[in-house]
């Protein structure tokens, strides 16, 4: 029984969760404050994934990523970066696919935030950064938690963009969902039979780590 | 002394109207501010502290501008350094009584009086949802003057204070002050309660 596939899932969705909160702690933040068109755009392309069949955003990664020509043959000849059928590609196609479920959770609870509170910090003399990462930070802990165990899960059971950019490259880009259809293609029902029970122990223990987290949370006094 | 002229567009159920003051603080001077709801009190002390922008307006400090419209200054909240208390209190949820006051000052000695001052100095490990109404309030107080500021704005104060407490905090407050010279801007929806404190007031009515 190979476990490649797993270790590659499991290597998967931890870089995507933590390239995830990086990215999205300083746009969840900004998206928070006020409402311009400019904004409803960007959130609108970042919940597209949720909407879209998975086989269509990996079809475009495929095509603006191969190394033929465009934006991927640029990065191929000039960074020595080929995304297509790669791990790096895979990751890409995560962050891309899994942003949404890290961006809700942090957004909202940014939003229900009393305005008061940053306001309070200012007018301490903190700056925007010092005001995010020790009071309004600290504040949104169990949706941060959420968000970041939402978004490994899913990356865990992604399927459609991964097969599009990655294809079925063993010990690179065969993660485990892949071995999963590749097993039953060729008949190995008892391989995918535990491909499936590993991915199904994992995210049941990652959905009950959650509500446990988020019941034995003390009610906040904001509510 | 402090000079203010600002004029602020307010949305209301009854259409638009406007917040306009024009006045002057002496140095050390503490001023009730009331008037009726929705006109524009909690505005007027967003605007002072740099956390709201007027349509137009100056506003000066010893002759150091802090806001001018038709000039394009203004100053962050963070280098007008201004105390201000929330009529919401504004307590970070997730910090004790005394890192409320460690997060706005380093001065140790300074924390343990104002702790003293507020009777809070039995409670400096509790977090906010831990103490009644009245501490929050009392809290909130300490922390805005925790920063030394020059210029302290509060907005409803003492409402969740009992009779006894309002008076005995009062008279602390009254010496505090003075003592640190602060010039004081305070709304109240009861002007009558801080008669014995304040030496100006200031009725805020909109126009339409």
């Amino acid at each position: 029984m190979d476990l490649t596939p797993i270790w590659l899932t499991l290597r998967l969705a931890s870089i995507t969760t933590i390239l995830l909160l990086l990215i999205c702690l300083p746009l969840a933040r900004w998206l928070s404050k006020g409402r311009s068109f400019f904004k409803i755009i960007i959130e609108a392309i970042i919940t597209m994934p949720l909407v879209l069949p998975p086989s269509v955003l990996g079809f475009y990664l495929l095509l603006a990523f191969s190394p033929q020509h465009g934006l991927g043959k640029w990065l191929y000849e000039t960074f020595d970066l080929q995304f297509v059928f790669s791990f790096q590609g895979l990751v890409l196609a995560s962050v891309i696919y899994s942003m949404p479920f890290m961006m809700g959770p942090i957004k909202s609870a940014l939003q229900q935030l009393p305005s008061s509170l940053a306001q309070a910090s200012y007018t301490l003399g903190k700056s925007e950064r010092q005001t995010f990462l020790r009071v309004l930070l600290p504040n949104i802990k169990p949706s941060l938690f959420t968000a970041m165990v939402l978004t490994f899960a899913h990356t865990l059971g992604e399927f459609g963009v991964v097969l599009m950019i990655g294809g079925n490259i063993p010990g690179i880009t065969r993660v485990a969902s892949i071995a999963v259809y590749d097993s039953v293609e060729n008949m190995d029902y008892s391989a995918a039979n535990t491909y499936s029970l590993i991915l199904f122990f994992i995210t049941f223990v990652l959905v009950i780590g959650v509500f446990i987290f988020n019941k034995t949370q003390v009610k906040s006094p904001l509510e | 002394m402090i000079s203010i002229n600002i004029e602020k567009k307010l949305k209301a159920y009854s259409g638009q109207q406007w917040l306009k003051v024009n006045r002057e603080f002496a140095d050390g001077s503490i001023t009730k501010i009331h008037g009726p709801s929705g006109a524009g009190k909690t505005t007027l002390l967003k605007i002072i502290a740099g956390l709201i922008t007027p349509e137009k307006g100056i506003i000066k400090i010893d002759d150091i501008t802090w806001l001018d419209i038709s000039t394009k200054i203004s100053l962050s909240p963070q280098k007008r350094m201004v105390g201000f208390v929330f009529q919401n209190y504004a307590l970070f949820p997730n910090m004790t009584v005394r890192e409320h006051l460690e997060y706005a000052t380093k001065d140790e000695e300074w924390i343990d009086r104002l702790l003293t001052i507020g009777k809070l100095e039995t409670l400096t490990t509790h977090k906010p949802e831990h103490l009644s109404g009245g501490q929050q309030q009392r809290l909130a107080i300490l922390r805005a003057l925790a920063i030394k500021p020059k210029l302290l704005l509060m907005d409803e104060p003492f409402s969740a204070l009992d009779h006894e407490m309002k008076r005995v905090l009062i008279d602390e407050l009254e010496v505090l002050f003075a003592e640190l010279g602060l010039t004081v801007l305070i709304v109240t929806h009861n002007p009558q309660e801080l008669d014995g404190l304040c030496d100006g007031e200031l009725e805020i009515d909109t126009e339409r």
